[in-house]
């Protein structure tokens, strides 16, 4: 025990005494999920459309009208081609197109149906498919407009009325559901970058050598070497939960001492895995190689950013055996949902299990002789 | 020039020999590109729900099946009450529950009008907003066989063209945007950490009193990198254009040399960070910690830029990757010829000429 | 076994694939000796000296250190040894007393007894004013020493030097040799290799590697009188090149 002290005494001494590092490792997570918890949101308003109208009537006014007045689109140029109007796509100018062909209005009066082009700039095909639903839906509203206001009294039809609701986040925030998800990502990187760096620096600089001739004991040197984190790794996730629930007002629905229960055993995952790394390479560069190979596939697969549940059945696989996927729903669900031990208690196992089997290797991988 | 181009030599076969790191320099990327490329997307495929049926009459069994067999949902429970959509929620799994009210069936013949709710787990906002568009336009669609043969109102028809991605695939937004994260991490951690490495070996001192210029070291150090993270790019390239069939609609030649200038900014990223960074572990901290998630979030690679507040939207333009992500998508998705991105290219070639004169200046400073 | 001996060696060889670092080296040490390892670069001395700290498994032979296999007991061993490598051992982002409590801490020594040892030891080595400074502000000679007396923190029964006054200066030297007497008169056995061979002339008795084989071992005295000649030196070079002497 005494010897664990003394070790985790040494790293405390070490990481403080490296002034460039304390702002890396205090500020910059709290700032960044300050920040980017903002930018992060799939959320489409102020769309920029274009007109191309070729039929200037009282109709084809009202429409566009329509669009105007809507929250979700700004108008942005009005031409009379195509072609020119879809310069503004090449130069993110514009993301729709509105084209009214001549005969609008003439067709509708005398067929009863006329056509609207809309051109959707689809290279984000998510937010092609938000911009169809909204236009579509103006449309529509407006088709039911002229109906009433006609006096055409359509054939009895029937009518099926969707009603529906957003449960755990009624306003659709989408900070609600960042937050707690670059949190996670944050005490990840952090957990797993300073200690897959931390024995290679020894080996680096050659203290290792010193180290490995004392009589201390594998399993007393790697718990002094990785303790320092866990308290970062967790003192940080405290601050950002209590900084998610004032500032971003972020419900916390569940238990917070579930949430640090899940937490300080995830951390021996994360530290686990950096230990792992830093055993098995021979330079800092090479260690942290690997450590960013793994933490970009583990957040990038682990639905942080993208939901698990859009991916192929294979990576969903992968995503259960992925730490950082298993922390980030609980997480979630804990929060928003109020999800309760029970429902989180698979993770826990896996995080349980996990946990031992990483340290073990890192363990078994370290040697003090060769 | 002789003793440059050995210097050169003798940086590249540093990196060479480390055949670890080159395994993962190389293998890397590719592995990235091809994971993310499959597994990356917002497209919703057998997202399971849950059904509370009080009515179990055809109308409800024919709705059902219609949404089942779309390819969009799939079928996890069947509820018997109220009580039991909390529960369900909560255990994580489900996204949508859609409840028919009792006599839903009836309804419809009796008063031509009924009833259904469709609740989702807004928790993520995004996916929750798609279930209920698709579940309710499936719907719609219902609603209107059941009011087939019937004389339908007069009616405006839109027609959607999407252009540049027709099938609206994910992959088409996410390959440009993953190329330039990985480019830029890649480049910007390799030589802050190599040159920092020489500093804390003390073995900068030694490359500095020999005849080659500061200059000339820190060029040596990078032009290895520079040619291994264009190889790193034609890689992807060939990947998209083959395994994912995103194509390259515009100008090779232009696009090729697009990506040497991001990656000459990168990598003059990386020498600001080590002419700033103590050690190793700093630089690795600021060219990973500090550049990691900043770099996914505000460079439009996944979140449209356009949709964050003013404040953010003017900080994404600090972020290198936007500018390339934008000049990418041109040429890659829709063909455009320079005159479209001289801007773009411009801002790269200022942060990049702004890098290096800050890292000179850090330099000096640290000579004297 | 002879309990005589602290060391002993028989037949210790290490192979790095088909390179014989250490070829059959066989030598004992009694216990208070200052026993000097010497020869060129790449003799092997200090893979020897790493087989017998535990740092590195031998190919084959057998080896006793303070009583311990260097096979099996290799953390037995690591307890009774003090060990300074030629690689700078102390950091050099702590300061002088945490570095010194650090190593105590390590070998087991209780915080009465760090703190005692640490005031002895900012006494012995007059650092009184640099005691909280960090060790990268200090000159080569006062780490070296430092790096010395750490190594030796928990009164080890052995200590093992691993070319430990490279690059300092002819005074500071001297120094570092009387604290190695010192330390030997207290009944410590030193195990020191290198290549200064007027240092070579302080050891008890001196073992010359050449390519991996021990190729003389006896007090300096008598190997100078074996070879004929009057410095260390010269027995040096008519051993390491046998071939310009025939």
């Amino acid at each position: 025990m005494r010897t664990i002290l003394v070790i985790l005494k040494k790293e405390f001494l070490q990481i403080f005494r490296n002034r460039a590092m304390i702002p890396l490792i205090f500020f910059m997570p709290i700032f960044q999920l300050l920040i980017l918890s903002n930018a992060a949101t799939y959320e489409i308003k102020n769309i920029k459309f274009n007109v191309v109208d070729l039929d200037q009537s009282h109709f084809s006014r009202e429409l566009i009208s329509k669009f105007t007045a809507s929250n979700y689109f700004t108008l942005n140029e009005v031409s009379f081609s195509v072609e020119n109007s879809e310069e503004s796509f090449k130069k993110y100018e514009a993301r729709l197109i509105i084209y009214i062909p001549k005969d609008f209005e003439k067709d509708f009066r005398t067929n009863g149906k006329s056509e609207v082009q809309f051109l959707i700039n689809a290279e984000d095909g998510s937010a092609a498919g938000i911009i169809n639903n909204y236009a579509t839906n103006i449309v529509r509203q407006y088709n039911s407009e002229i109906i009433t206001k006609s006096s055409i009294v359509p054939e009895k039809t029937a009518l099926i009325n969707v009603e529906f609701m957003n449960w755990y986040n009624p306003e659709l925030d989408y900070k609600t559901y960042m937050v707690p998800g670059i949190l996670v990502a944050l005490v990840t990187m952090i957990g797993s970058f300073l200690s897959g760096m931390n024995i290679v620096k020894e080996k680096e600089i050659g203290t290792i050598e010193q180290l490995n001739v004392t009589p201390i004991k594998k399993y007393q040197f790697i718990i002094g070497k990785l303790m320092p984190f866990w308290f970062i790794g967790i003192g940080e996730l405290i601050f950002g939960l209590t900084l998610g629930f004032f500032v971003f007002n972020v419900p916390l629905l569940g238990s917070p001492f579930l949430i640090l229960l899940l937490a300080s055993v995830y951390m021996f995952v994360v530290l686990g895995i950096g230990l792992l790394i830093s055993t098995v390479t021979h330079t800092q560069q090479q260690a942290m190689f690997i450590a960013w190979f793994f933490m970009v596939l583990f957040m990038l697969m682990g639905g942080i950013f993208t939901p698990v549940e859009s991916m192929p059945d294979w990576a969903q696989t992968i995503a259960y055996f992925n730490p950082v996927a298993q922390f980030n729903r609980a997480m979630r669900m804990i929060m928003l949902k109020g999800s309760q031990l029970k429902d989180v208690l698979p993770a826990l196992y896996f995080f349980v299990i996990f946990s031992v089997v990483i340290m073990t290797l890192a363990v078994w991988r370290y040697r003090k002789s060769e | 020039m002789n003793r440059f181009l050995n210097f050169v030599w003798k940086e590249f076969l540093h990196i060479v020999r480390d055949y670890r790191t080159l395994l993962i320099l190389f293998g890397m990327p590719i592995a990235q590109v091809l994971l993310f490329g499959f597994a990356i997307t917002n497209e919703i495929k057998d997202a399971k729900i849950a059904i509370l049926d009080f009515a179990k009459d055809n109308n409800t069994q024919e709705i059902s099946n219609k949404l089942l067999s779309s390819g969009y949902f799939l079928l996890y429970e069947n509820l018997q009450s109220q009580n039991d959509i909390e529960p369900a929620f909560r255990k994580g799994i489900i996204k949508e529950v859609i409840i028919f009210e009792p006599d839903f069936g009836k309804n419809i013949e009796r008063t031509g009008t009924a009833n259904v709710q469709i609740v989702a787990d807004a928790s993520d906002p995004n996916f929750a907003n798609m279930l209920i568009g698709y579940t309710s336009s499936i719907i719609m669609d219902y609603q209107a066989e059941l009011s087939k043969g019937k004389t339908l109102p007069p009616m405006i028809n839109p027609e959607i063209k999407m252009r540049f991605n027709p099938n609206l695939k994910s992959v088409f937004m996410f390959v440009p945007g993953l190329m330039s994260v990985i480019l830029l991490l890649v480049s910007a951690l390799m030589t802050s950490i190599s040159i920092t490495k020489e500093k804390e070996l003390g073995t900068m001192e030694i490359l500095l009193v020999s005849p080659l210029n500061p200059f000339q070291i820190i060029v040596g150090k990078v032009i290895p990198y520079l040619l291994l993270a264009l190889v790193n790019s034609a890689a992807v390239l060939i990947l998209s254009k083959y395994v994912f069939e995103v194509p390259t609609v515009g100008s090779l030649p232009l696009l090729i040399a697009e990506c040497t200038l991001f990656l000459v900014t990168a990598l003059s990223l990386g020498i600001l960070i080590s002419t700033v960074s103590n050690n190793q572990q700093t630089a690795m901290m600021i060219s990973l910690g500090a550049l990691m998630l900043p770099t996914i979030i505000l460079s439009g690679y996944i979140f449209p830029v356009e949709n964050m507040p003013l404040p953010l939207q003017l900080l994404s333009n600090t972020i290198p990757a936007k500018w390339f992500i934008r000049i990418v998508k041109g040429i890659m998705l829709k063909g455009v010829t320079f005159s479209y991105i001289w801007q773009e290219t411009l801002i790269l070639a200022g942060m990049t000429v702004f890098f290096i004169t800050v890292s000179i200046k850090k330099f000096k400073i640290r000579l004297e | 076994m002879d309990d005589k001996y602290i060391i002993t060696v028989k037949d210790l060889t290490k192979k790095f694939g088909s390179f014989i670092a250490v070829d059959k080296i066989s030598f004992e040490v009694p216990a208070g000796e200052i026993f000097g390892f010497l020869g060129a670069n790449g003799a092997g001395k200090t893979t020897a000296m790493r087989m017998l700290c535990g740092l590195s498994i031998p190919s084959s032979g057998t080896a006793t250190v303070a009583g311990f296999d260097v096979y099996k007991q290799t953390e037995q061993i690591k307890k009774n040894i003090g060990y300074m490598s030629q690689k700078f051992s102390l950091y050099e982002d702590l300061t002088v007393k945490e570095n010194i409590d650090f190593y105590g801490g390590v070998y087991g020594l209780s915080k009465e007894k760090r703190k005692e040892k640490t005031e002895f030891l900012i006494d012995l080595l007059k650092i009184e004013d640099a005691k909280n400074k960090l060790i990268k502000s200090l000159p080569l000679g006062w780490k070296q020493k430092l790096a010395f007396s750490i190594a030796i923190i928990h009164e080890p029964k052995i200590v093992f030097l691993d070319e430990p006054t490279g690059g300092v200066d002819p005074i500071t030297r001297r120094q570092f040799w009387d604290m190695i007497y010192e330390a030997a008169d207290r009944n410590v056995t030193v195990f020191v290799t290198t290549h200064y061979m007027d240092e070579a002339e302080y050891c008890s008795r001196i073992s010359m590697m050449v390519d991996g084989r021990i190729a003389a071992l006896d007090t300096p005295g008598n190997l100078k009188k074996q070879f004929g000649v009057e410095t260390m030196h010269e027995v040096f070079v008519k051993l390491a090149r046998p071939q310009s002497n025939e």
